[in-house]
């Protein structure tokens, strides 16, 4: 059969001729009549006590609008909700208000927002305000935190915002089994700052004679945010629309709910006129969410044959000044469950603490508690093997679990759904020419130099989902997704999804499985998303669940305006349904070619009406809102070569090579650019991205001058490869690939210099492994110590 | 990441800017490209009330050749003097510094005169320059003044350039025969300046170091010469032993800071390291 494939062909992304050439529309290009500027005056301080604050000066300002605090806000607006209450650990929810009003608990809080006619003014202003402050110490460290002697929070002792525990078997008893080796490490996963290109913004125009509030801003979930604004204001949701227009990037700092943007649409409303507001880079790394900051305590047991009996870890994870959105959730469900990675591990117990502390509040940041956990599994399946003196690959391949084992449960309690470990694995080793590079690797150790080869063996799980778990674990939500596929009467066609992406570019995916499914062109398909008018309802884009959840939705709504179709075509051509053929978005009948007629054909009959089966209704659209029945999980192994200059301890990369299955592809054009800029990420905190703090709580990392987003020219040649291992979860058989090369690139390049060094016997260095780090390693082994 | 408010006020001449320092006096800042100034203008670090842009000064820019040295304009970009013909052959040393300077638009928009004004104690022109043993032209209402670079930095930040004064030109000597050249860095892993840059000039006599100059910038608050490193290399037949044992000093009495990314014990060892690179590649460029 001549069937054009649209599905799986490497298109180019449709979205970017408009990026590129500066024909986007991004909130900041947002400009409305009588518009005003907002700035918000930030604390300098980690913890201090609010004593006065003085806006006398500020409010005489040129061109000053409006200067409010804290208490202005009372009772109007609502303190910023957190989106996913975790049941069973104790979880506490202290009030965060939109601007401080006692205390302010970390710099970069808010305290008072200045509007003015142009923002230059605005921020001239907001340096007029005076706020006297009784600074407070400060907490920064989670264990002191967890000393309880400086409380973030009055109410909540010992800062212990959660206790979350997870016990699948018995780590005790299986590290008890004689010859059982329990190999301990301590990990540190740094925090870092996700920086997308474009930082927050947004801007409220309020109507008062409707009633009706629109907020534009660069959010990744859209209907999120109104039904949230709606709360926080007061405000009837069928009264908010929130429209997420471009949007530069997101990484998951874009998916909670912030206090600018609550204060953003109160001060349209109370001053009748549009606002806008464009956070700085420095208030973006300040004020947008942080990602990461754990410190683990792991222990993994062995039998003397590599065989897993047990993982153990016990993990602090640092949630910053407030509870974010989906805070909660990120180092506890998105963590703890993944904790078997791709391997059969019987035992498995985890403890998290969360802690509450003077700094930026975290939340999910690409990956989200994935990479934690990888990071986990893979550094110690890796120290393990090496304290067996086996090697990494046989010892992965020993406990990898077996491609007839799916679906596959955890003992930390969730399904895989498929899975063929060792075909992705097989194919890394290919082509990377694993014996050679081993050999390789032993020709350099005779000449003196470090070279190393590290493995990342990862799983991980995309596509959120079903909406009883997201019900059952404390998402204040639900997880299915909507869309919807309308032709016109020309035949044209436009997608509707809930999902909003960032950068990902689903307006080419989408339009590709509709254009497969319904015979359409791409060029006649137009994928809109982001605006609460356009779309009823939707959950946003994130944890790599646009395609697997809103494609699936996409799908099933092309399937059925195929179905209506296909009763008209049939109707018109006089034949039984079972009798046409469906072929480059033609129906025919079966063995009669030339009685034909094309959906276009069919999409004006439709719309027309003249001619229909009895009793249809006029049109061609349908509307799905699918709720998938499990997650989906994407895996594959990374593979990277590097060698270390013992004199400087920089890392060099000699390859990197990746192999992921994302189930079915529906573009490996995409799919490489996702798995790229993942792998980007990923090397970036094993080599360099870490935001500092000092012990007073201020942070050092607020620029791009002293934050280290990776440089293109330091990075090696990406050889990427793929497995296929469909989903049974989806009809698509697809699953998310957005964060998978962030997830398996960190403990990829960490075991590649643990073993490029692995002859000094240096076992572990806490990330980034920057120069100097690597240098005092090589430093203390050479001088008899163990690093 | 919003400047205060400021004037902008354009030069088209060097007569002109001077004219312009005068009345505007300190309350004014020269453009040279912007890369350092505009930053702290947006973080309110720094707040000019006037901006005299020099962007549009003709006589400012580009390369000519002189006597044995090459004049260099104040304004012309880095990314010029990197892929400039006459630099490249006639002072390499000054076109591979350039050539490593932060990214491709700091290249394009920064210029010598103003990384040399500001200097940065990380910036990488400073090595040069003092390797070089370049000289600096600055006008100013009095006229004109040559400033040689090993006089030129006083302190962080701080520079021999005199309130008034525009810097005019940068004069660097040609590359002589039997010299060999280095400029190697490795940069900060955020802002691409210098963690360490190490600038190298090696002359060569039947296998003889005749001359040795060595430059670091990076490690403490300005640029300096390593004059121990120097002498323990002159009058020697240099291999990499002889390299290795001078570059040992290379960190004795060396002024280091510490940095979010490197502490100062560090930056002295990538002192002797960076030392033993650059002047080992500046003997193998000599020979070759």
């Amino acid at each position: 059969m001549a069937v054009t494939q649209v599905f799986g062909a490497r298109i180019r992304r449709r979205e970017d001729p408009r990026l590129i050439t500066g024909n986007a529309t991004y909130t900041d290009d947002v400009v409305l009549p009588r518009m005003c500027y907002v700035a918000f005056v930030r604390s300098p301080h980690a913890h201090a006590r609010i004593k006065r604050i003085d806006t006398s000066r500020a409010k005489a300002a040129p061109g000053v609008v409006e200067v409010l605090t804290g208490a202005d806000l009372e009772g109007k607006v609502q303190p910023i909700p957190c989106g996913w209450l975790v049941p069973g650990c104790d979880l506490k929810t202290p009030p965060h208000p939109a601007l401080a009003k006692d205390k302010v608990r970390y710099v970069g809080d808010a305290v008072a927002v200045v509007v003015a006619e142009t923002r230059a003014q605005a921020y001239d202003a907001a340096e007029l305000v005076e706020v006297e402050y009784e600074v407070l110490p400060a907490v920064v460290d989670m264990e002191q935190a967890l000393r309880g002697e400086v409380l973030v929070h009055e109410d909540v002792p010992q800062n212990r915002a959660l206790l979350w525990a997870l016990k699948g078997g018995d780590f005790e008893a299986a590290a008890r089994e004689p010859g059982v080796q329990v190999i301990r490490q301590r990990l540190i996963n740094q925090r870092l700052i996700p920086t997308a290109m474009e930082p927050r913004a947004a801007v409220a125009q309020y109507n008062p004679a409707t009633g009706e509030l629109t907020l534009w801003n660069t959010s990744q979930a859209p209907h999120i945010v109104r039904v949230l604004l709606s709360s926080t204001l007061g405000i009837p949701e069928h009264r908010v629309r929130v429209i997420a227009p471009e949007v530069g990037g997101g990484f998951g700092s874009k998916i909670p709910f912030y206090p600018e943007e609550a204060v953003v649409a109160y001060l349209a409303i109370r001053l009748g006129r549009s606002v806008k507001w464009t956070e700085t880079r420095r208030e973006n790394y300040m004020g947008t969410i942080h990602g990461r900051d754990h410190v683990t305590d792991a222990e993994i047991a062995v039998r003397p044959d590599g065989t897993i009996v047990g993982l153990r870890v016990r993990t602090l994870a640092n949630l910053g000044a407030y509870l974010s959105t989906a805070a909660p959730a990120i180092p506890t469900l998105l963590y703890g469950l993944m904790l078997s990675g791709v391997y059969r591990i019987p035992n498995i117990e985890c403890e998290v603490t969360g802690v509450f502390t003077n700094t930026t509040p975290t939340d999910a940041y690409r990956g989200a508690g994935r990479p934690e956990a990888t990071y986990v599994v893979e550094r110690m399946v890796d120290l393990a093997a090496r304290e067996l003196g086996m090697d990494p690959v046989e010892f992965r391949r020993k406990n990898f679990i077996p491609k007839d084992a799916f679906p596959y449960a955890t003992p930390t309690g969730v399904v895989y759904d498929s899975g063929d470990y060792e075909a992705a694995l097989n194919r890394a080793l290919e082509i990377l020419d694993y014996a050679k590079a081993r050999s390789q690797q032993e020709e350099a150790r005779r000449q003196g130099r470090y070279v190393g080869i590290g493995f990342s063996t990862y799983v991980e799980v995309t596509g959120a989902g079903p909406s009883k778990i997201a019900g059952a674990t404390g998402f204040q939500g639900g997880l299915w997704e909507s869309a919807g596929v309308r032709l016109y009467p020309t035949g044209k066609v436009t997608v509707f999804t809930g999902t909003s992406p960032h950068g990902q570019g689903e307006e080419t995916t989408f339009a590709q499985i509709v254009s497969q499914e319904l015979g359409v062109p791409l060029d006649d398909i137009e994928v809109i998303h982001g605006d609460t008018d356009a779309i009823a309802m939707g959950w946003g884009t994130y944890g790599s669940r646009t395609t697997p959840v809103g494609g699936t939705a996409v799908y099933l709504a092309a399937q059925r305006v195929k179905e209506k179709a296909m009763r008209i075509a049939a109707h018109q051509l006089e034949v039984a349904v079972e009798d046409l053929v469906f072929e480059n978005g033609r129906f025919h009948v079966r063995g009669a070619p030339e009685r034909a007629i094309t959906i276009q054909e069919v999409a004006r009959q439709a719309y027309f009406a003249w001619n229909l089966p009895e009793g249809m209704e006029p049109g061609l659209e349908a509307q799905v809102n699918w709720d998938p029945p499990n997650f989906v999980f994407p895996f594959g192994t990374h593979v990277c070569m590097v060698e270390v200059d013992p004199e400087t301890g920089q890392v060099r990369f000699l390859r990197y090579v990746a192999v992921d299955d994302c189930g079915r592809v529906i573009n490996p054009l995409l799919v490489d650019g996702q798995v790229h800029g993942g792998i980007v990420q990923g090397v970036a905190q094993a080599l360099w991205e870490f935001a500092k703090y000092d012990e007073n709580g201020h942070l050092l990392t607020t620029s791009l001058a002293d934050y280290a987003v990776p440089k293109a020219s330091w990075l090696p040649w990406f050889e990427t490869d793929r497995t296929e291992t469909p989903s049974p979860v989806n009809p698509l058989g697809v699953k998310g690939v957005g964060e998978t090369g962030t997830i398996a690139a960190t403990p990829c390049v960490v075991n590649a210099v643990m073993d490029a060094l692995s002859p000094l016997g240096i076992r572990h260095i806490d990330m980034p492994l920057l120069p100097e780090r690597v240098w005092r390693a090589i430093q203390a082994a050479k001088g008899g110590g163990r690093g | 990441m919003i400047p205060a408010t400021f004037e902008y006020v354009r030069a088209h001449s060097i007569e002109e800017a001077i004219q312009l320092l005068q009345r505007y006096g300190d309350r004014a800042k020269l453009l040279a490209g912007g890369h350092s100034l505009l930053p702290l203008m947006k973080l309110r670090l720094a707040q000019p009330e006037v901006l005299i842009d020099l962007g549009r000064v003709q006589e400012l820019r580009g390369v000519r050749e002189d006597t044995g040295a090459l004049l260099i304009g104040a304004m012309t970009t880095h990314d010029e003097i990197a892929r400039n013909p006459l630099v490249q052959q006639q002072c390499p040393l000054l076109a591979e510094t350039a050539s490593q300077i932060g990214d491709i638009q700091v290249r394009n928009m920064g210029t010598i005169g103003g990384s040399l004004a500001h200097a940065d104690p990380a910036a990488d022109y400073p090595a040069a320059v003092l390797a070089l043993e370049a000289e600096i032209l600055c006008q100013g209402p009095g006229g004109a003044r040559t400033v040689r670079a090993t006089e030129w930095f006083v302190d962080l930040l701080t520079t021999a350039l005199r309130p008034e004064e525009v810097i005019t030109q940068v004069r660097v000597p040609v590359r002589r025969p039997g010299q060999g050249y280095a400029y190697v860095k490795m940069p900060h892993p955020a802002s691409g300046y210098s963690l360490i840059g190490v600038a190298c000039l090696v002359t060569l006599e039947g296998g003889v170091c005749r001359e040795a100059r060595v430059a670091i910038t990076g490690v403490g608050p300005k640029a300096v010469r390593l004059e121990r490193v120097e002498g323990a290399l002159v009058g020697k037949a240099l291999d990499e032993a002889v390299v290795a044992e001078a570059a040992k000093v290379a960190a004795d009495g060396l002024e280091a800071t510490d940095d979010l990314y490197a502490s100062a014990e560090y930056k002295r060892h990538l002192a002797t390291v960076y030392t033993k690179r650059a002047v080992l590649r500046a003997i193998e460029r000599a020979r070759a």
